[in-house]
């Protein structure tokens, strides 16, 4: 019963999102106060309808309803309660569930937290909200029901979860990132709002950073789970592997990185703005790419879950009339967005345009890697794939000219800066960042080239990050005391710039000084690696709530010191007759040593991978601050300051913006 | 000419240059990175007239034949074959294999061509997905009934 109230509030909820579509804009049109007031309480009750149908579908999991065909497929009743709740996006239907849930999620967020902005651009916001959701709310219905019901035969219990997905990674991995994909809709909306309207101030910009903002901190966060889950739940010990599904979540990253910074110019200096508006229809429209490339099943990959290839037309003509219908807008509209403000070929401006082109190259090279095989097919000239070392290849190229600008670009000042004057600040940095590469990568036997490269590269934006910091607000104890002056938006850069260094350092050291070896040992028996004896102390058996298995009891000694005792375990899951490898990790600030078991052999023998992975998980610490960065930007006061400030006089704006 | 027209010609050249030098680099990795993906058949009797020449890297999608699994005693060498229901191609690999490697199972190897129906793998993945097989042979394979959910009796 509860599932029926489930699919029919869903269906109000689609009811909801279609006048919410409609009457707010003809509001607008018609300079209908009550109807653009409309706008707001069409969208808590979009809001509160879909999220009655996510508690429905929960419940439906919580309560091992085996009737409906989703839950019998992606549940059973000895799976932990938990992740019965986290079952519930683990297919398509649900996971469909769980992108409109989040869509509905930020548009009552922007109905909630929206009330600096004038009426009319509210309306206009909400309303393509609402036009997004309704054409999802429209496939959830059609075409990916999952309160669809298996009356009167159903099964006595489900086929379970994927045991990938029984993992805590896995639990937070897809909120995250639909929180991130999704966001880029308020962006996209507000871009759109501001091509209908034909104006792009400051105040558009002030209103478009924390959402953008809070969307790129999610997808971040997001992104950074799925690396580290692929790191210890696949048991290949790699976290980037290029897959396309991968990529599918990391064009609309590069996309809204980009986006991030050219809307500060705007903000700013007011310019670059019709490139704004591009970037902005580009990630959300690359999000939407994302979700048709993951969801439909036409790009082979090793692990995309849940798709079913009869039903990515419809995402795809979501997609077609998204892209289509606002470029053909910003055609339309864009010649009307003037930027005014002069600048010289050498200053801030440009280095930021030049941050954006890159960023942009780089979404490129992905978008490239990631179709062309799928182009190839299609006009019948066979099946390529295209693997981890082009997209190596190509961000090695990029990403010097890129780091160059990242580290002078905010040492450089708005309109005009001679390079003359940077001259003493910028080899200093290089300097610095070259002798503590050599002495980092000294540790290692055999220095490879772009190792030196990669840190020397993390090693220059931090320098150059301190230095800014110095020229600005001065050093010593005066700089100690500015340094409590410094605006959280500041330090919102300062640990984003920072974050992505941590992130590249871990990149580069663990990609070329990783060891890796797959070895087969007998109980009792020691190998060395990278300095490390690793010793295999046989096998016991393990008993699970829905799985057994056995574990695998490895020490590892370092200069005939006992420094871990690892567990690495080999799954059995009874329902989907599923083998699953769960590594051990001991993890480290410097490094990680980590074993997964593989099979036993013949003669009693255990095949084991081992792994000595250097400074990997900065890689992951630097994203986390990376996303902390953007959670101080937003923070920023005059975000607020500009909500306390347009509050008041609404009719005189509505003057200014109708 | 004046000075201003001279400095935007330089400046238009420059980004040109710029361009065509990207997209040189772009299309020499992609040319370089590119792996063939081929089925079993293909390898042995060529795709679009084409056999694939020893030495060349490319990716195989296919079924291990049940059965052809051996194992070396000492190390972690081990061996399979490969088919598409054609001819069979033999793959070696050192290494653990995935959770998911069984006889019967559609996997894919990266590797090179060493002879004329011989792979040295140096990747074996096989999906994390029961009814995975790689669309190629899929299509290979038609006659193999799919069921859906909702129709499965349990």
């Amino acid at each position: 019963m509860l599932a029926e109230l489930g699919h029919f509030s869903l269906a109000l909820a689609f009811l909801m999102a279609v006048a919410l579509a409609i009457y707010p804009m003809w509001g607008v049109q018609r300079a209908s106060q009550t109807m653009m007031a409309l706008a707001r309480p069409l969208a808590t009750g979009m809001f509160l309808f879909t999220a009655i149908a996510y508690g429905a579908l929960t419940w439906a999991f919580v309560s091992n309803d085996f009737t409906l065909s989703y839950v019998a497929s992606n549940s059973n009743s000895a799976l932990p309660v938990y992740y019965r709740v986290t079952a519930v996006w683990g297919g398509h239907e649900g996971s469909f569930l769980l992108w409109v849930f989040v869509l509905s999620c930020w548009t009552v967020a922007v109905a909630r937290f929206s009330r600096a902005m004038p009426q009319p651009m509210v309306a206009r916001v909400l309303a393509i909200l609402g036009l997004i959701a309704a054409s999802f709310y429209l496939y959830v219905l059609t075409a990916s029901n999952p309160f669809e019901r298996l009356l009167p035969f159903y099964p006595v219990d489900g086929r379970d979860l994927n045991p990938l997905l029984q993992d805590i990674g896995m639990i937070m991995h897809p909120p995250m990132l639909y929180m991130g994909y999704v966001g880029f809709s308020v962006v996209f909306a507000l871009a759109i709002a501001a091509l209908i309207n034909g104006r792009l101030d400051a105040a558009w910009a002030r209103w478009a950073r924390p959402w953008t903002l809070a969307a790129w901190v999610f997808l971040t966060i997001g992104i950074m789970l799925g690396s580290w889950w692929a790191y210890y739940e696949l048991g290949w010990g790699g976290w980037w592997f290029w897959d396309p599904v991968e990529n599918a979540s990391f064009m609309p990253w590069l996309a809204g990185t980009a986006l991030l910074h050219s809307l500060a110019v705007t903000e700013k200096r007011k310019l670059f703005k019709s490139w704004t508006v591009l970037l902005a229809i580009a990630a959300f429209s690359l999000s939407l790419l994302g979700t048709f490339l993951v969801r439909s099943g036409v790009i082979v990959s090793v692990h995309a879950f849940a798709s079913d290839p009869t039903r990515g037309l419809f995402i795809l003509g979501i997609l077609a009339v998204t892209i289509g219908g606002s470029l053909l807008l910003f055609a339309l509209r864009a010649a009307g967005l003037r930027s005014l403000a002069n600048y010289q070929p050498v200053s801030r401006e440009v280095m930021l345009m030049g941050n954006n082109l890159f960023l942009s190259a780089a979404t490129l090279v992905v978008l490239l890697g990631t179709l062309l095989p799928l182009v190839h097919k299609e006009l019948g000239l066979g099946s390529i794939s295209i693997g981890a070392p082009f997209f190596n290849q190509m961000f090695s190229y990029l990403i010097g000219p890129f780091v160059a600008l990242l580290a002078i670009g905010p040492l450089s000042r708005w309109k005009n800066q001679s390079l003359l004057a940077l001259r003493g600040q910028i080899i200093t940095g290089l300097l610095i960042a070259a002798v503590g590469s050599l002495l980092i990568n000294w540790q290692y036997s055999g220095i490879e080239a772009w190792a030196l490269v990669g840190t020397l590269l993390a090693l220059w934006i931090g320098v150059s990050t301190v230095q800014e910091i110095v020229s600005r607000h001065g050093d010593g104890q005066a700089g100690m005391q500015s340094l409590k002056r410094l605006t959280p938006s500041h330090w919102g850069m300062v640990l984003g710039h920072i974050g992505f260094a941590v992130t590249l350092m871990g990149i580069a050291l663990t990609s070329h000084y990783s060891v890796e070896k797959d070895v087969r040992m007998a109980v009792g028996e020691r190998t060395e690696l990278a300095g490390y004896q690793f010793e295999f102390n046989g096998v016991t058996s393990l008993q699970g709530p829905n799985y057994r298995g056995q574990q695998a009891l490895v020490d590892i000694y370092q200069d005939g010191e006992h420094i871990a005792h690892l567990r690495a375990e080999k799954r059995f899951y009874q329902v989907q007759r599923n083998m699953m490898t769960e590594a051990a990790i001991d993890g480290g600030f410097t490094r990680d040593l980590y074993v997964a078991l593989g099979e036993q052999l013949s003669n009693g023998d255990w095949g084991l991978r081992l792994y000595v992975k250097p400074f990997v998980r900065w890689i992951w610490a630097g994203a986390l601050l990376m996303a902390l960065g953007g959670i101080m930007s937003m923070l920023d006061k005059r975000y607020r300051l500009a909500q306390a400030k347009t509050n008041a006089p609404v009719e005189q704006l509505q003057g200014q913006t109708v | 000419m004046n000075p201003r027209r001279k400095s935007r010609l330089t400046g238009v050249l420059a980004i040109m240059l710029l361009v065509a030098g990207a997209i040189y680099m772009v299309l020499s990795a992609l040319s370089e990175n590119m792996d063939m993906f081929l089925t079993p058949s293909e390898v042995i009797q060529g795709k679009n007239g084409t056999v694939p020449k020893q030495g060349q890297r490319l990716k195989v999608g296919g079924m291990v034949i049940p059965g052809t699994v051996t194992r070396d005693e000492e190390s972690l060498k081990v061996a399979f074959s490969l088919t598409d229901t054609g001819p069979v191609v033999r793959v070696e690999y050192e290494g653990l294999l995935p959770d998911l490697f069984r006889e019967g199972q559609g996997i894919v190897v990266t590797g090179t061509l060493a002879a004329a129906d011989l792979v040295i793998a140096d990747e074996v993945l096989a999906k994390h997905d029961e009814e995975y097989m790689p669309p190629e042979l899929a299509e290979k394979m038609k006659g193999i009934k799919h069921v859906k959910p909702q129709d499965a009796t349990y």
